[in-house]
């Protein structure tokens, strides 16, 4: 094709670049908010902060309609099959931003009762620090992760099924072991 | 004639330990009369309602001679009078009458409390885990279970990219 015939307003691109472009701008977010982070969750989507700057104000509560988890707060025990079950239900492609201490690693709560990083048991692509972060920290966050979907989308999503194994820490650790060890050393020691 | 006097004319032998501070009144009652003393609270004194029922610990607490003190805090709608119940329940297996048919409010506060401890009530319609999942095998309030937990939290599934 003669490129001189292309008028001035007419773009050439792929068709994933497009697709990602188009997907990047328009992020669907699932509030998967569990703590104090998914208040400064709300705060990032209020009108201060104004999230829809970057086209990802429309938070979804249903993950049929979603394209962007945000883990928001400490994952209690109990509730991890819930994270994992609505993140299954979220149509390919998504993605997966960890907000705060907690979600990325358990923060402060190192108990028996909560979940020690996200990403021990889901896909997580982008880690936002803090307790909580500030909405600028996660608005951050997106348009890193903005950045990331223009170099890395596909149309179909077939770059995920290659990455067959969990990117997070190994469930267990061996602190995890030293500890648990220690813990059942000290029950013997009691009884 | 006051709480006090009631409970002491009705369970004369049984060394009520009565105690008060400020408007909150206490008593301490043997295990094996709880029942009993239950009755006798919800018939005799008024105590319509059952606020509270909690346990605690005493593993290692220096000159406790028992392992759990359970407490129960009851209202008298009608006089707004309050009583604080205590009993205490020993290894193994911590047993106690539930409260249920008297307090219908006994239900959850009672599997709250044998999901933390693990003291069973006997009587108990539904006695389930009410806060740890259920295939949960432990009770994390009691003193000799580590804070950390023992790897409960790493039982389960990693979802990965492949698989969603
Ligand atoms: S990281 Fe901090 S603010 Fe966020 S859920 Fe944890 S404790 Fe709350």
């Amino acid at each position: 094709m003669a490129m001189k015939d292309v008028p001035d307003n007419i773009f050439m691109t792929t068709l994933d670049a497009a697709a990602s472009w188009a997907r990047a701008n328009s992020l669907w977010p699932m509030p998967f908010a569990t703590a104090c982070c998914g208040i400064e969750l709300m705060a990032t989507a209020s009108s201060r902060f104004d999230l829809a700057r970057f086209g990802a104000e429309v938070m979804r509560f249903s993950p049929r309609q979603c394209d962007l988890m945000i883990v928001a707060g400490r994952v209690a025990m109990k509730m991890l099959p819930v994270l994992q079950r609505i993140w299954l239900q979220m149509p390919e492609p998504k993605w997966c931003i960890s907000m705060g201490a907690c979600a990325c690693t358990g923060g402060v709560f190192d108990t028996y009762a909560v979940v020690q990083g996200v990403d021990r048991f889901i896909p997580v692509d982008l880690y936002v620090p803090g307790c909580p972060p500030r909405p600028e920290q996660l608005m951050a966050g997106i348009i890193s992760l903005q950045d990331k979907i223009k170099h890395g989308g596909t149309l179909n999503g077939t770059e995920f099924a290659r990455r067959d194994h969990s990117t997070g820490p190994i469930p267990f650790d061996k602190d995890e072991l030293i500890r648990i060890r220690e813990a059942n050393e000290q029950l013997i020691s009691l009884n | 004639m006051s709480t006090e006097d009631v409970l002491k004319s009705k369970f004369p032998d049984d060394a009520l330990t009565f105690s008060q501070f400020r408007d909150n009144h206490r008593v301490v009652v043997p295990a094996a009369k709880l029942q009993a003393i239950f009755n006798c609270l919800k018939s005799d004194l008024g105590f319509d309602m059952l606020s509270e029922v909690t346990a605690v610990d005493y593993l290692e607490y220096e000159g406790a001679t028992d392992r759990f003190g359970v407490v129960y805090v009851f209202i008298n709608i009608a006089t707004g009078e309050r009583l604080v119940l205590k009993t205490f329940v020993n290894d193994p297996q911590p047993t106690l009458p539930s409260a249920y048919s008297l307090w219908k409010s006994a239900d959850w506060l009672e599997r709250e409390v044998f999901d933390m401890f693990g003291i069973t009530f006997t009587g108990h319609p539904d006695l389930r885990r009410i806060l740890t999942p259920d295939e949960f095998t432990a009770h994390p309030l009691r003193k000799d279970y580590p804070l950390k937990g023992r790897g409960e939290r790493h039982n389960f599934p990693i979802v990965t990219r492949a698989d969603s």
